[in-house]
């Protein structure tokens, strides 16, 4: 395993996620075989590998979607092990899903109020319009992401990049310290891609935020990141810089290839 | 010679959407075509229109001199056009050999003829893999298997949508072989694609969509050398 | 005791044999169409009443005779399969799925009146099998031999189908379009065929378990109902889908029926649905069932934006109060007693929409709510000797704790899944109210359940009807804006997201679902006071289709769609019903016709007629351009 310390990390900060020897099986098949890792607060972390490698399956047991059969999830200390993920919500993880999943029946601010009525209020109102409900903060979280403009549209007809920018929004929402992206630029063009990338950087390090995201496009990959983690058949083969690990042989034999048809360089 | 694919004035729509407006190109027999642009610009959506799977509104498609728009999916199936769509799709309850055996046909004359023992030699990974569940394989043997079970129907054509797209880079390159060892054998390919590494390394001739509009045709060589369509079009 | 023990084991194998045949026919047309054949059960029952009539016609002594008729009765029933499903199904695959329920339940209608037409009202006995009189001695028990027949023929049927599906090309590729049917014809498959053979031999598999069961029992003309929601309730605890999870579930069931009769003969299905709710609590999906694949496709298409009323909307709705407000003034009496019908009405529409619509749950059931408010209301005076006032308010709350019971399996599911589980519930409650006779006086239902002295006259019971609903209809709407609907949408909308926001989906399904039968509990209430009598067909399915038919005519996705929905339905099928003696069938095909003509809906039938002229005034606009522009 190549851990090599990125420059950026030597500044020792706290890890805001910690994953300990997790591990998860279906019926026999072991998706994922004692992983460990950790994020840090404003650091952009990569998960890559070939398909079925247990990214998604990894991703899910640290959002509460699966409960892993064996180690630990620890989020700023607290163990979240195997909660449930509107606990894990709770607790402060935003997540944005490879198939972009919002509200169409509700605008673009409706979409965030009701993130924001969830985090400050509760749903359990049945009487109070909701509409009127937290409109200055969703317009703030749109602002911050460039959808300010389009507030009224309903989710329904906006364009793809667009509505990966509201998810992102509604993922910020409750102030997030670990933001989970799952291929977040699936389906967009190369320019959007890069758009949105560095748009989540600049948040991250204001707000310092960790986030932890999968990818299948290098070049996005390699741009974004701070630190690379690389899994294959559910075993982490490699945790360090872009750079570390794109050099590494046996990233390139599983995963990486020649890069003669990625675009990798 | 005539041409394979012909395709003129097509449109299309999802809804009130107007997703073709008039595409029209042409293919070659034997000929990779890669049709090229960004998502959404209606690379998928013709290739459904050929393959019948969304109903043309206006235009033509001829395969090999015959009208076929506006007939069934199987019926065009049966004509020779094979189908291996974006999202992969194989039956995932089914194992190797059956979802093999759902795309077979009989065999047709002047193409290659394949069997399940042909397709293993063409994809080994596939032949040690015969009584699993597709639901078991992994993305890049399920791309594998989808490519078989269509080419199990014999095609003269297949049309390949986004195969580069979600796998990891090493498996990307493995398709770029496969693709070739296809049109080695004589078949005619049309793949739709962002990558312009792949395309490039696989196909003859390039056609760019934008807004269902076709903006470009020409050689891959022509579309290499001209920077300013490749920035106007594939903002790589 | 050991004995008893075995009879009773003997005879719930037995009558599984049935149970199995129509439940996997549902099952599997549902696999390849994603149809729930409402209709089933009514070919199971032309497979009885046909089968009768052939069995008698070819002599019922002569072995030839009956085998001859069961099986050309199975035969013939395909070949009805085939007639519904090319005229009627062919149409509406692309249709929404609660359209295509709704056209399967106007063919159970037809059936219902053609078979009333063809054999009458009366049962009809059936013949016993030849070679099958007898009786074995079982631990000196007469045991019938046809019974252990039957129960022979429970698991041969499954090893057929299991050979037919696994082993033959046709069963690979219904396997095949089970998963992906676009797919399946994109490889060359001709998908009608493949349509068409299976839900014939689905058809097949109902008309022989009809015919089979006539040696143990009459063919009536209820049959029909009560096996499609057993059958329901099979394919719900066996999983859908699964044709091994069907005979086990129907095994299960046919046992629980054997044994529950000894020991609580009235309320044998109370314990079937006992067994059901620890079922679905542990496996959610079924016996054998797995999670739908269908819903994971993203087929489902995308919501249109839902606004608050708009000043002109809200002018509308005040004055169509201010109008129905002073209507006593000018209407006669009995036209005054058809709009409190239609006010009730509107409030059971409402309900049922406030799940539905912003709920995205479906409800195939909810007259149990209605009706449970009318029973509340009416026991609380039969029992209780309780004025109308306090009636009123103790009947909503039977509904909502039935609401809360029920609801708390329901929001477990999702579609269709969740439909059929809220029609077996239906059933649940009205056979309750048929069978427990010392409580609800079943089938006589209970008489004499006046308003108080001042609420008597037609007027005054008109304003109070009008009151308490536009009332609750108001504070349904008022829900759907708040926090609470906001979040029930979004759980329709996307629930993984709405989980992913701290949101419990399930529980706000359930509160919203416990809201709706409480609503529809109070105009059941209403509706007892108003006719002075309740009897179980308040709960009845019909009643429930009418409701879903106020909420479809009128509009799924509008607040105020039920209302005007409710109005229009029930005041054409009242017409209806004075005019034909056959208002089943005519009704029955009306449905059918509107879900053929309008595959969409009268709201997305709307919308496709403007796409189209949209297209059109582009082509226009084509045409012009070229024109300017070829001019040198």
């Amino acid at each position: 395993m190549s851990a090599v310390v990125s420059p950026r990390a030597a500044v020792a900060d706290e890890a805001v996620l910690v994953a300990r020897d997790l591990a998860k099986s279906f019926g026999g098949v072991h998706a994922v075989q004692g992983v460990s890792f950790s994020v840090e607060a404003g650091r952009m972390v990569a998960l890559i590998g070939p398909n079925g490698a247990g990214k998604t399956t990894c991703f899910n047991m640290l959002g509460g979607q699966l409960k892993p059969d064996r180690g630990e999830v620890i989020l700023a200390g607290q163990a979240i092990t195997g909660l449930k993920p509107r606990r894990v919500w709770r607790l402060g993880v935003g997540r944005t899903f490879q198939i972009t999943a919002t509200f169409t029946s509700m605008t673009v601010r409706e979409n965030v109020q009701m993130a924001l009525i969830s985090q400050e209020d509760g749903v359990w109102n049945p009487f109070r319009p909701a509409r009127t409900r937290h409109v200055a903060a969703a317009d703030a979280l749109l602002a911050q992401v460039g959808m300010r403009e389009q507030a009224e549209r309903a989710c329904g007809v906006l364009a793809y990049g667009d509505l990966k920018r509201v998810e992102l929004a509604v993922a910020l929402a409750n102030r997030p310290k670990l933001l989970l992206m799952d291929e977040p630029t699936a389906g967009m063009a190369p320019r959007e891609r890069v758009e949105l990338m560095a748009l989540t950087a600049r948040i991250a390090a204001q707000e310092q935020i960790a986030v932890l995201f999968t990818e299948h496009d290098m070049d996005v990959v390699f741009a974004h990141s701070d630190r690379v983690i690389v899994l294959d058949r559910g075993r982490l083969i490699a945790d360090g810089t872009a750079e570390a690990v794109r050099q590494d042989p046996q990233v390139r034999a599983v995963y990486l290839g020649s890069g003669a048809t990625s675009g990798g360089h | 010679m005539s041409a394979l694919l012909e395709i003129s004035g097509l449109d299309a729509y999802y809804g009130r959407a107007h997703i073709l407006q008039g595409v029209g190109f042409g293919m070659g027999r034997g000929e990779v075509l890669a049709l090229m642009g960004r998502n959404g610009a209606g690379k998928s959506t013709t290739m459904k229109a050929v393959m019948g799977l969304v109903p043309p509104a206006r235009g033509e498609i001829r395969f090999d001199g015959q009208r076929i728009e506006g007939r069934e999916p199987f019926e065009i199936a049966r004509i020779g056009i094979g189908y291996v769509p974006e999202e992969r799709r194989i039956f995932s309850e089914l194992s190797v050999m059956e979802n093999l055996s759902v795309g077979q046909r009989p065999p047709r004359e002047g193409v290659p003829h394949w069997t399940p023992e042909r397709l293993f030699a063409l994809f080994p990974n596939l032949g040690r893999m015969r009584d699993r569940p597709g639901g078991a394989m992994s993305g890049g043997e399920q791309q594998m298997l989808t490519i078989a079970r269509t080419l199990m129907g014999n095609p003269r054509l297949v049309l390949l949508d986004e195969p580069s797209e979600g796998l990891a880079p090493v498996i990307v390159e493995e398709m770029a072989k496969t693709i070739l060892a296809l049109k080695g054998e004589g078949l005619s390919i049309l793949l739709s694609e962002q990558n312009l590494h792949f395309a490039g390394n696989v196909a003859d001739r390039a056609a760019i969509i934008e807004k269902g509009i076709i903006r470009f045709t020409g050689t891959m060589a022509e579309l290499k050398a001209d920077e300013a369509i490749r920035a106007q079009y594939l903002s790589v | 005791m050991f004995d008893l023990i075995l009879t009773q084991t003997l005879n719930g194998l037995a009558s599984a044999s049935s149970l199995f045949l129509v439940a996997s026919g549902l099952s599997i047309i549902f696999g390849v169409t994603r149809i729930v054949n409402f209709a089933h059960g009514s070919l199971y029952m032309l497979g009885a009443y046909i089968g009768w009539t052939l069995v008698t016609w070819l002599g019922p002594t002569s072995g030839l005779g009956f085998w001859g008729g069961v099986g050309l009765a199975a035969l013939l029933v395909a070949i009805i399969g085939v007639v519904i499903e090319v005229a009627i199904l062919r149409r509406i695959y692309q249709a929404p799925e609660l359209f295509q329920l709704l056209a399967t339940f106007g063919v159970v209608l037809m059936i219902q009146d053609i078979a009333l037409a063809t054999w009458g009202a009366e049962d009809k006995l059936g013949p016993r099998a030849p070679g099958f009189k007898s009786f074995v001695i079982l631990f000196d028990n007469r045991f019938p031999t046809y019974e252990l027949l039957l129960i022979a023929i429970g698991p041969l049927v499954l090893a057929l189908l299991w050979f037919l599906f696994q082993k033959t090309r046709w069963g690979t590729l219904v396997r095949a379009a089970t998963q992906d049917r676009e797919m399946v014809a994109a490889l060359g498959v001709n998908q009608r065929l493949l349509f068409t053979s299976v839900f014939a031999f689905g058809a097949g598999l109902a008309g022989l378990g009809g015919a089979l069961q006539l040696p143990r029992e009459a063919a009536t003309l209820h049959m029909d109902l009560s096996m499609i929601s057993e059958a329901f309730v099979v394919v719900v605890v066996g999983g859908l889908g699964s044709v091994t999870g069907a005979y086990l579930a129907a095994v299960l069931i046919g046992i629980l029926h054997a044994f529950g009769i000894l020991i609580f003969p009235k309320i044998t299905l109370v314990l079937v649905f006992l067994v059901m709710a620890v079922v679905l609590v542990v496996k959610p999906y079924g016996l054998m069932g797995r999670r739908p694949v269908g819903a994971a496709r993203g087929t489902a298409t995308a919501e249109p934006l839902l606004r608050p009323a708009d000043r002109a909307a809200k002018l509308a709705g005040l004055v169509a109060l201010i109008l129905l407000a002073a209507a006593p003034l000018v209407t006669p009496d009995y036209l005054l007693l058809t709009l409190t019908e239609l006010v009730i009405f509107a409030l059971f529409a409402a309900s049922l929409h406030f799940m539905m619509g912003p709920g995205g749950m479906a409800s195939f059931g909810h007259a149990a709510y209605f009706g449970l408010g009318a029973y509340g209301a009416a026991l609380a005076v039969k029992w209780l000797g309780a004025p109308m006032e306090p009636a009123l308010i103790f009947a909503p709350f039977l509904a909502g704790i039935a609401g809360v019971v029920f609801g708390w399996f329901c929001v477990r599911l999702s579609g269709v899944y969740l439909a059929m589980l809220t029609l077996a519930f239906a059933q649940i409650a009205w056979a309750t109210a048929f069978q427990w006779v010392e409580l609800t006086g079943g089938d006589n239902g209970i008489l004499g359940v006046w308003p108080s002295h001042w609420a008597v006259s037609k007027t005054a019971f008109y304003y109070l009807a009008l009151a308490i609903c536009a009332a609750c209809v108001v504070l349904l709407r008022v829900m759907v804006f708040s926090p609470l609907g906001y979040a029930l949408r979004a759980a329709r909308d996307n629930p993984l997201r709405t989980e992913a926001i701290g949101i419990d989906t399930m529980r706000v399904q359930w509160v919203a679902f416990t809201i709706a039968a409480f609503a529809a509990g109070i105009a059941g209430a209403l509706f007892a006071f108003f006719k002075g009598s309740v009897f179980p067909t308040y709960m009845a399915i019909p009643r429930s289709v009418d409701a879903l038919l106020m909420v479809l005519l009128g509009g799924v996705q509008t607040v105020s769609g039920p209302i005007v929905g409710a109005f229009a339905y029930a005041g054409l099928s009242e017409q209806l019903m004075k005019m034909t003696m056959y208002w089943r069938f005519t009704l029955g095909l009306s449905i059918v016709l509107l879900v053929v003509l309008f595959p969409r809906g009268l709201v997305g039938g709307f919308l496709a007629l403007r796409e189209r002229r949209d297209r059109s005034d582009k082509d226009g606009a084509v045409v012009t351009r070229l024109a300017t522009e070829g001019a040198p």
